[in-house]
């Protein structure tokens, strides 16, 4: 038969009508099984697969929910898909999870980046989803059925890191310097920092920003010493930050420095602590959980007894205090929810959650409106008698003490300089 | 006083570093500058060489020497790729550069993905004493981290510069970068020598490797930040000149160090294409380069 560019057309339409009648058809319609289906996607390859750890955490999830029986006696399934750290592959993989797989919930995929590609579907098809460490995620689209697993708190875009301006002022420093890479998330955390100090009344004496790709910070080290700041407010990446605290080893800081660190990633990723040991003393440096006495949640010291032996198999972080404690709450969020009401319904499951407290391993959960929790629990931990004895010490309480929020501070601000002397 | 400090800190790190960018190079400087293979694996080559020194490293080799002793089985792994190379392509005639950019490309995928398989995506690094401390000449201070693998590049480029100037094997390799079939028609087997010449730089790899671990961690990702500056320091000393890549590395390693010191640290990634791009409008052949 001859192909006409009419019998083209037609074909075009009814290809695209083929393709486009899964997502009108589905809309609004789950698995009818005997599981429950949970998906996502994580960074198996590429960039980020650091993350990749979190898959730990929901697998021992759903193991000990089926263990216990499952939910609503149902089995709970995991699907998760490889986004090779790539947010161009996140939007494909979630309208397979809803439209072929029909999940019955959905996690973000780890972060900001990749999470906002999936958003304005998650909320086009008014899914339920838990977000995986994405700050800010839903501030602007306020999608009712989207819980942050994080403890950003509100206003997290901006606020994330103030706890660490908040010891500055009751430390009554009055010049900062500030040190970022130059990355949208850096920046924004960056100029949050500025207008926080200015709002507190101290004077930013340095602003720096630096190519993500910079591994020699002496000559910024310099500037920094020669503006001689009381605290200097660092944005970095885990190769930058090893990079800095090298640095400092080598070059060092004007005793004037009372406070370093805030926003520094890679401090919190066993590979690091090892590696960087000592040269951390000192520091006080965002965290999500550290295993000190006022962090006793229920569940959390188990959690991270079996994780350690599946880490270590799977050559990923060893201690997995940052991401998988909140990957497995994340998972405690939707079987209490589930269970509470005795349903799946996407928007009953959600109003239980904006309106009843979760007890989790990573500590009660509360929401707001737009899913962020109530109140803003990222700890600003300080690394203290830290030496070369290895990874083990961290595990121990005192090496990293929480200084801030007060509610769970379990040490006292050693300045940054007599940290590093003791 | 102060601005003097900061100059001549900013003289000092940029010297290190460059020779350090140099280093990097060098292996490049013979694949693509001599042989004219746009091998874009090179820098995947050399964290895989990295690699093999941190683990050596484990048992309390120091990364220099554990580095020349990976050499050889790196100059056999060379050998075998170059071997695979010459096969798949140059005797099919399909050795052009957009194929033969394809094919490293691949390659360094490839290595990236083994080793996030071989090891994960930690970072990872060696453990020397001299790390976190630093030589001291007035108010000049060199971290030892730099200062180290720095002072492997005059040796190597010496060493390297010698064995092609003074050695039958290391003329060849000059002489068939500048006629084939005239060293054929002379008795030598082109594909051998270029095989070997593919070979040394591989093994290159794993010093420059040893340099770049010591002086920070790497992560199986960590080439793809230095492909664009180890080309640029290849073309800016002109193709196949092992002293001036050591030249040009140190050029471009200052400007970086002033640039950041002086201006602002964002814009020191665009030093090097912008040295590259002013000085190809002035000397199309490069700083050292020979015309053709």
């Amino acid at each position: 038969m001859r192909l006409t560019r009419r019998h083209f057309t037609k074909l075009g339409v009814a290809a695209s009508a083929g393709l486009a009648a899964p997502a009108i058809w589905t809309k609004g319609s789950f698995a009818q099984s005997d599981k429950i289906r949970v998906g996502c996607s994580a960074s198996l390859t590429g960039p980020l697969s650091g993350t990749k750890n979190m898959v730990i955490g929901y697998e021992l999830w759903r193991d000990d929910v089926n263990a216990a029986g499952g939910l609503l006696g149902k089995e709970v399934e995991l699907i998760v898909y490889d986004d090779q750290s790539s947010p161009s592959n996140a939007p494909a993989i979630y309208s397979k999870l809803v439209d072929v797989d029909q999940v019955d919930f959905l996690f973000t995929p780890y972060g900001a980046n990749l999470t906002a590609t999936i958003m304005p579907f998650a909320q086009q098809r008014d899914r339920f989803i838990v977000g995986i460490l994405t700050l800010a995620s839903n501030d602007k689209l306020k999608h009712d059925k989207f819980f942050q697993a994080a403890p950003w708190g509100p206003d997290g875009a901006t606020n994330w890191a103030r706890g660490f301006f908040d010891i500055a002022e009751r430390d009554g420093v009055k010049k900062m310097a500030i040190l970022a890479a130059d990355t949208e998330f850096s920046k924004t955390a960056a100029e949050g920092g500025r207008r926080v100090s200015e709002e507190m009344g101290m004077e930013v004496v340095d602003f720096q920003m630096y190519p993500p790709t910079n591994r020699d910070f002496s000559a910024i080290l310099r500037n920094i010493k020669a503006a001689e700041p009381e605290a200097v407010f660092v944005c970095s990446y885990p190769a930058d930050s090893t990079a800095i605290l090298r640095g400092i080893q080598e070059i060092g800081l004007n005793d004037s420095v009372r406070l370093f660190g805030g926003g520094m990633v890679g401090p919190q990723y066993a590979s690091l602590m090892e590696n960087l040991g000592p040269a951390l003393n000192g520091v006080v440096n965002f965290h999500l959980y550290v295993p000190e006495p006022t962090l006793k949640f229920e569940g959390i010291e188990n959690f991270l007894s079996r994780y350690e032996p599946i880490a270590k198999q799977q050559q990923v972080d060893p201690l997995g205090f940052y991401i998988p404690p909140f990957t497995y709450a994340a998972g405690q969020l939707i079987s209490a929810a589930v269970e509470a009401t005795g349903s799946i319904d996407q928007a009953e499951v959600s109003q239980w959650l904006h309106a009843n407290p979760v007890e989790t391993v990573v500590g009660q959960i509360n929401f707001d409106e737009i899913g962020n929790w109530t109140e803003r629990r990222v700890l600003m931990v300080q690394f203290q008698g830290v030496d070369d004895s290895g990874l083990d010490q961290f595990r121990q309480a005192g090496k990293e003490v929480v200084i801030d929020p007060a509610d769970y501070a379990s040490g006292e601000l050693i300045p940054f300089a007599d940290a590093r002397k003791a | 006083m102060v601005v003097l400090d900061l100059v001549l800190n900013a003289l000092a790190t940029g010297l290190m570093l460059g020779s350090i960018y140099a280093l990097l190079a060098l292996g490049l400087a013979i694949t693509f500058g001599i042989l004219h293979i746009p091998n874009v694996a090179h820098p995947a080559i050399v964290i895989a060489g990295a690699y093999a020194v941190v683990m050596t490293n484990r048992y309390g080799v120091d990364p220099v020497l554990a580095a020349v002793l990976w050499m050889i089985p790196f100059y056999m792994l060379g050998i075998l790729f170059y071997e695979f190379y010459a096969r798949s392509f140059e005797s099919r005639g399909g050795g052009n550069t957009l194929q033969s950019l394809t094919l490293f490309f691949g390659a360094s995928l490839v290595i990236e993905v083994a080793l996030v398989v071989a090891y994960g995506t930690d970072l990872r690094s060696v453990s020397v004493g001299y790390v976190g401390s630093s030589l001291r000449l007035g108010f000049v201070a060199i971290p030892y981290r730099f200062l180290i693998p720095a002072l492997i590049t005059p040796v190597v480029v010496f060493l390297l510069w010698l064995y092609l100037t003074r050695t039958n094997v290391g003329l060849a390799i000059r002489a068939v970068a500048h006629d084939e079939r005239a060293v054929s028609v002379s008795g030598v087997n082109p594909a051998a020598i270029k095989r070997h010449a593919f070979g040394i730089a591989t093994a290159l790899a794993v010093i420059a490797g040893a340099a770049l671990v010591i002086t920070g961690p790497i992560d199986p990702f960590a080439g793809r930040i230095h492909i664009g500056r180890v080309f640029a320091v290849v073309v800016l000393a002109g193709m196949g000149t092992i002293p001036g890549t050591l030249a040009a590395g140190i050029i471009i390693g200052i400007a970086e160090s002033l640039v950041m010191s002086f201006m602002s640290p964002s814009w020191a990634p665009g030093v090097a294409f912008a040295i590259l791009l002013a000085t190809l409008a002035l000397k199309p052949t490069g700083l050292f380069g020979a015309g053709r």
